[in-house]
């Protein structure tokens, strides 16, 4: 794909005009990282606060008198037993059990407001639609920017422009007016810090930006620490760390499958991931820190001490706040158990690695 | 002392039969923040396009390949230790590795400062 044939976000002038590194992802030139670079914009992040760009992702209503309903139909999560303002990540899965893509869903007035991430909206919202036919309406938000707001100073900085957030505690959403700008604040994030995610109107979203920009403490920050922020987090990345190949227990994400569905199913795959928490799976996704100073990329094979192939690196790279290498992957379960000894093989050479809890940095949301 | 330059951004100091060699500014600046650096071993051979060394970013790992062949005389240990003291400045001290040439012959097809200036203006 040539850059001419790139989808561009509401902010993309301003990106430009920030001195951003503009690269392809999912279909749209996106800023990968700004002149601090991914380093500083990483540690920044844990410091301060970060302003993101994931206009990329797709956003929608789920409406309807049976919208709950019809959405738990494709998910694993109890949305019945939420109240409106509360928001819960899930997935949606397929009849395999194979999660076909991960998603936050928030109970709002008649339904569910839905994030979905860029490069599976088309499908995600083809596939919701067609599951909830004749039962909801999808509206597919295509006028609104979404806008990541994270870290330790981002509750303040967004209280300070709109007092009634600091209330919000992780995973609530409240409609509010910043600026005069038409506000979706989710408290919520991909990178293991406290922050917010912020839906604007399109045609508003450069101003709220800048605003945000102005604010002290606050920096702008690309995609490219947003996946070391996650991963040093212990966040899935759907397509890599989760796909429609593993399923939610071979995750380690089984607390989407929340308890009332657990005892009466009714989504996609229940019968394959209900035996597996009951029974266990043969493979687990596991942390992984290697004890060089080398990084484990994706792909990179996960060996036991004998060299026999246990697993498979889905996300691995270098973790500024950790101050080394880290990693994420499969390995078979007999060797998912924390501190087991494993290699790493990394241009053909085996690296010593082990298995450890995630996340790799401690997580500091509002609770 | 002369400097070289390749396709693969890499700088080469020639002093005598021993080349040293870089990553250049250029090279670096595509990469962003350096987290890790392998260099060779002193004594091992690399034919020309070899992957002697590793050079890895945030986000990606590259090698740097051998721009002659030869014998590794050094490996730079400094920025084994320090990725971040890697430099694209020939005079600066963050070099990946010096070569004892086999073939002096190899530095004939490299480009010369003005060609390398040349070569980058046109990948904009």
């Amino acid at each position: 794909m040539s850059d001419q044939d790139l989808l561009t976000t509401p902010l993309d002038s301003l990106h430009r005009e920030l001195g951003a590194k503009m690269v392809p992802f999912a279909g749209y030139a996106m800023p990968v990282q700004y002149p601090a670079g991914i380093l500083k914009e990483h540690l920044h992040t844990r410091a301060g606060a970060s302003l993101f760009d994931v206009s990329h992702m797709g956003q929608g209503f789920l409406i309807g008198e049976h919208a709950i309903e019809a959405f738990e139909t494709l998910v694993p999560g109890d949305y019945q037993a939420m109240s409106e303002g509360k928001t819960r990540y899930t997935v949606l899965l397929n009849e395999q059990g194979g999660i076909m893509d991960d998603l936050m869903a928030t109970r709002i007035a008649g339904g569910l407001y839905l994030v979905v991430n860029a490069a599976c909206k088309d499908q995600d919202f083809a596939h919701i639609e067609a599951g909830t036919k004749g039962k909801a309406d999808l509206q597919i938000l295509t006028d609104r920017a979404l806008l990541a707001l994270q870290g330790p100073k981002a509750g303040d900085v967004l209280a300070k422009l709109a007092p009634e957030t600091a209330e919000m505690k992780f995973m609530n959403f409240r409609e509010v007016e910043i600026g005069g700008i038409n506000c979706f604040v989710t408290r919520s994030g991909y990178t293991g810090e406290d922050g917010f995610e912020i839906s604007v109107p399109a045609d508003q979203a450069e101003t709220f930006a800048r605003l945000l920009l102005d604010q002290p403490d606050v920096e702008p920050a690309g995609l490219g620490s947003r996946d070391s922020l996650r991963l040093e987090a212990g966040l899935c990345l759907y397509g890599h760390d989760i796909t429609t190949e593993t399923t939610p227990v071979e995750g380690d994400i089984k607390w989407v499958v929340n308890k009332r569905r657990r005892e009466e199913g009714g989504f996609p795959g229940a019968d394959v991931i209900l035996d597996q928490l009951e029974n266990g799976t043969e493979r687990l996704r596991v942390g992984i820190l290697p004890e060089g100073r080398a990084p484990a990329r994706e792909g990179s094979e996960i060996q036991d001490l004998d060299g026999n192939t246990i697993g498979t690196v889905t996300s691995g790279g270098f973790g500024p706040s950790v101050g080394g290498p880290v990693a994420m992957g499969y390995v078979k379960t007999a060797f998912a158990a924390e501190d087991t000894a494993v290699n790493l093989i990394v241009r053909g050479k085996p690296l010593a690695a082990k298995v450890v809890k995630m996340p790799f940095t401690s997580k500091s949301y509002k609770t | 002392m002369s400097i070289k330059f390749t396709n693969d951004h890499e700088w080469i100091s020639i002093d005598g039969d021993v080349a040293t060699v870089g990553v250049t500014a250029y090279a670096l600046e595509q990469l962003g923040d350096l987290v890790f650096v392998e260099v060779p071993e002193a004594g091992r051979t690399v034919a020309k396009g070899d992957e002697a060394a590793v050079v890895e970013s945030v986000k990606a790992a590259s090698e740097v390949y051998a721009p002659v062949s030869g014998e590794v005389v050094e490996g730079n240990a400094a920025i084994a230790d320090d990725p971040a003291a890697v430099s694209g400045d020939p005079a600066a001290g963050g070099w990946f590795f010096k070569i004892k040439l086999s073939d002096t012959s190899e530095l004939d097809g490299l480009m010369d400062e003005d060609a390398y200036k040349a070569y980058v203006d046109g990948l904009d």
